[in-house]
């Protein structure tokens, strides 16, 4: 009698012929999170993922896999042979287990037998099974339309015993889907944007903007603090940090008040790309949600994204700020987000700043910069580190 | 290059205090309650800088109290005081410009339903004598008065207020927070009628962690906090041993330098003043070189700047100071104190705190005006246009 835990692959079981490569990522990632722990094997059979663990680290496997994008349940099992003397105690061993939980009554036994070589049919084994349990543990009945725990019987190679369906944030496991370049800020949505495509597979880097010595370093110190966060569920994160204060300068005195903010975007999307560009990164991810702010108009959206070719992902675009709260509340970057350290100073920040601009006026403006020399200048400031 | 300008948010203790802390925690570190000779070594060390101190303050042996700190000594003192008195009446009086340590421990009393005065300062951030007289009731228990201010450096006229209270035949009794006083003016606790007087280990060049309460031996209160009764039953919990010895030493120094080190930053106080005005325009000194303003600090203004970018380009240099504020998204957070004081917006949002040390030289601020001149043509480039 064995303990493993099983890992449900949901999304990846639809891959087709892809399907081994999606599996092998995300051992490797089931590998990496439980890397210090003294588990046994990790394997695949039929479908599901295992790992083999010792008693005594079963909750905090479960607490680390959690937080691999394409599992979608997690369930903690006795793995026995095809002996149907073992069977029955691994089940009755499951079974002792509901019993001390008070809000369970009852239950139901749930074969599936996927090894068709296993002499006993599926509807059969799990009447034996449940007989099993009625006959040897006291206060547990069956209810076979809604019964408070499953007890589920997987018949594969081996056999697997289990309850529990924990959920885990499902997706796909990352590096399975190109990589992205996130641009990272101190507030709410950046992190929790990087988080939503990282749960699509995509592989995180990020880059910060800075304006230090017009913003403390405390600002950046809270990036990275985010950027690691955001790192237990995505893996390394490479950081690229740039100080963009020479352009704000040449901004503030060479063009109109009000189009700060939207020049500031439009120089750190070019920024943004360029790093991306040399570092094999396909796409740029950003934490813009329509109407939010007045760089979030579908204008000043516009207008931003006529400074890249690059293709731009705003995985909040649609959503409500609340929404967005409760997201970064479960994965932890709310109270990280809200510290009152500035990553952007208000200094610059225009009284009315421009909500519908008008792409020709914007240029216009931009023809009293040298965007190319600032934007070598500002690279020549980019520090890389990575974040895990 | 390190030019270290924050003293007043905390100092960097002296090598001896330093050594003395490592000796107290490798050889006496028996606790003072223990019987045995451990106990006994760990005590003398204890006695003994508790000698200095009072010595220092020309106060009895008994009427030092060891705290972990000045927030800790505000609270024992202004706390006990009103539990023990509030039956003879429901009136506290303190100023507006006090230290937090203080002032929400009144805002606390004040929701239980006590009675606050809080006094208004003038420009300079003094309280007015009179308006304080005019105050005082004979339900007043309690005057918190503050000795000299921590944002700006103003010293109150506490040594009058004893007699402020006699004249209007009142019981208050007189606490006074001198954390920013404690040896960095000339104090004469004894001799003003304070009845009690809070200071801190770690603005003088001692430990962090450390403090003390001066209670005038014919006022009896009662602890805020219970356990094995230490300190005379006022302060319950094992000594903090190396901290106290650490402390003493840095009392025993300040006593043999004490004057010369205060004329040495008196100095640096003038020249810094005068380089300011010769050189930066658009400057308000909000803590001139006067009598009624500790020499440790200068509190400037700088029109078109704001102070935190100014403090990020200072640290750049090497150079460390504070703000009285904080540039954050909601806008400039107000200080309570600068804002008492009747200064503007521009003025509260472009000051900056230069605390000096013993450590300070001449050629430091030559070097600090020339960075000042530096970074404030630049920011102002872009808040001026």
């Amino acid at each position: 009698m064995d303990r493993v835990i099983s890992l449900s692959v949901g999304e990846i079981a639809l891959k087709g012929k892809n399907r081994s490569f999606f599996e092998n990522k995300l051992i490797s990632h089931v590998k990496r999170v439980l890397q210090g722990l003294s588990i046994g094997k990790v394997y695949k059979e039929q479908g599901k993922i295992y790992v083999e663990v010792g008693e005594d680290s079963i909750n905090e496997v479960i607490n680390r896999v959690k937080k691999i994008f394409g599992i979608y349940y997690i369930s903690p099992c006795i793995r026995v042979s095809k002996n149907i003397g073992d069977i029955k105690a691994a089940v009755l061993k499951i079974a002792e287990n509901i019993k001390y939980k008070d809000e369970v009554k009852t239950f139901k036994v749930k074969t599936n037998r996927s090894d068709k070589k296993f002499p006993i049919k599926s509807p059969e084994f799990s009447r034996e099974m449940g007989a099993v349990i009625l006959k040897n543990i006291e206060g547990l009945s069956v209810d076979v339309n809604n019964p408070d725990v499953y007890v589920y019987i997987d018949i594969k190679q081996n056999v697997y015993v289990y309850t529990d369906k924990i959920k885990a944030y499902g997706g796909l496991p990352v590096g399975t889907n190109g990589k992205g370049l996130l641009l990272l800020s101190g507030g709410i949505d950046s992190p929790v944007a990087g988080f939503l495509m990282a749960k699509r597979g995509v592989e995180i880097s990020a880059i910060h903007f800075h304006s230090y010595p017009f913003t403390s370093e405390r600002a950046e110190e809270k990036v990275k603090n985010l950027a690691k966060i955001l790192s237990s569920y995505t893996g390394k994160i490479r950081m690229y940090s740039v100080n963009i204060i020479d352009i704000q300068k040449e901004i503030n005195t060479k063009c109109p008040e009000d189009e700060m903010t939207i020049l500031s975007r439009r120089f750190m999307m070019r920024i943004a790309e360029r790093v991306a560009r040399e570092n094999d990164i396909d796409v740029l991810i950003t934490g813009e949600s329509l109407g939010q702010v007045a760089s979030q108009t579908v204008e000043s959206i516009s207008v931003t994204n006529a400074s890249v070719n690059m293709p731009i992902l705003r995985p909040l675009v649609g959503m409500d700020k609340v929404h967005i709260i409760d997201i970064a509340k479960d994965i932890d970057t709310y109270e990280t987000s809200i510290l009152p350290y500035d990553d952007c100073c208000t200094l610059f920040l225009p009284k009315h700043p421009v909500t519908r601009p008008k792409l020709k006026y914007i240029e216009r403006s931009e023809e009293n910069l040298d965007v190319e020399g600032l934007i070598e200048k500002a690279l020549e400031t980019m520090e890389i580190y990575d974040v895990e | 290059m390190e030019i270290y300008l924050d003293n007043c948010a905390t100092t960097q203790p002296r090598e001896e205090v330093v050594e003395a802390m490592i000796y107290a925690l490798r050889e006496e570190y028996g606790n003072p309650s223990s019987l045995h000779r451990l106990g006994l070594k760990a005590e003398k060390a204890l006695e003994k800088a508790r000698e200095v101190i009072a010595n220092f303050l020309k106060v009895n042996k008994d009427e030092i109290f060891f705290t972990s700190g000045g927030t800790e000594s505000n609270n024992i003192a202004i706390q006990s005081i009103i539990s023990k008195y509030n039956r003879l009446g429901k009136h506290i009086i303190t100023t507006s410009i006090e230290h937090s340590s203080v002032y929400n421990v009144y805002k606390f009393y004040e929701e239980l339903g006590f009675e606050v005065t809080y006094l208004e300062v003038d420009e300079r951030g003094i309280i007015s004598l009179e308006e304080l007289e005019k105050a005082i009731r004979e339900d007043t228990i309690l005057i918190s008065i503050m000795q000299v201010n921590n944002e700006i450096g103003s010293i109150q006229p506490t040594w009058k207020v004893k007699e402020l209270i006699k004249k209007k035949n009142s019981k208050a009794l007189l606490h006074v927070d001198g954390v920013q006083a404690f040896g960095k003016i000339k104090l004469n606790i004894k001799d003003w009628g304070i009845d009690t007087f809070s200071m801190s280990g770690h603005k003088i060049y001692g430990p962090k962690g450390i403090g003390i309460l001066y209670i005038d031996k014919n006022l009896k209160i009662n602890p805020i906090m219970y356990g094995g009764n230490q300190e005379r039953g006022l302060r319950s919990g094992t000594e903090n041993v190396p901290g106290i010895v650490g402390l003493g030493k840095a009392v025993e120094i300040l006593e043999k330098n004490f004057e010369m080190e205060q004329e040495k930053v008196k100095e640096i106080k003038s020249y810094f003043i005068k380089r300011l005005k010769e050189e930066i325009d658009h400057i308000h000194i909000n803590s001139p070189s006067e009598e009624n303003f500790s020499p440790y600090i200068l509190n400037v203004s700088f029109d078109y700047v704001r102070g935190e970018v100014l403090l990020h380009y200072l640290e750049n240099k090497g150079i460390y100071v504070s703000t009285a504020s904080a540039c954050s998204s909601k806008g400039v957070k107000g200080n309570r104190v600068l804002k008492a004081m009747g200064l503007n917006e521009r003025q509260i949002e472009g000051a900056i705190r230069f605390c000096f040390s013993y450590k300070n030289k001449k050629e430091d601020i030559d070097y600090t005006i020339e960075v000042l001149k530096e970074s404030i043509k630049e920011i102002r480039q872009i808040t001026m246009r």
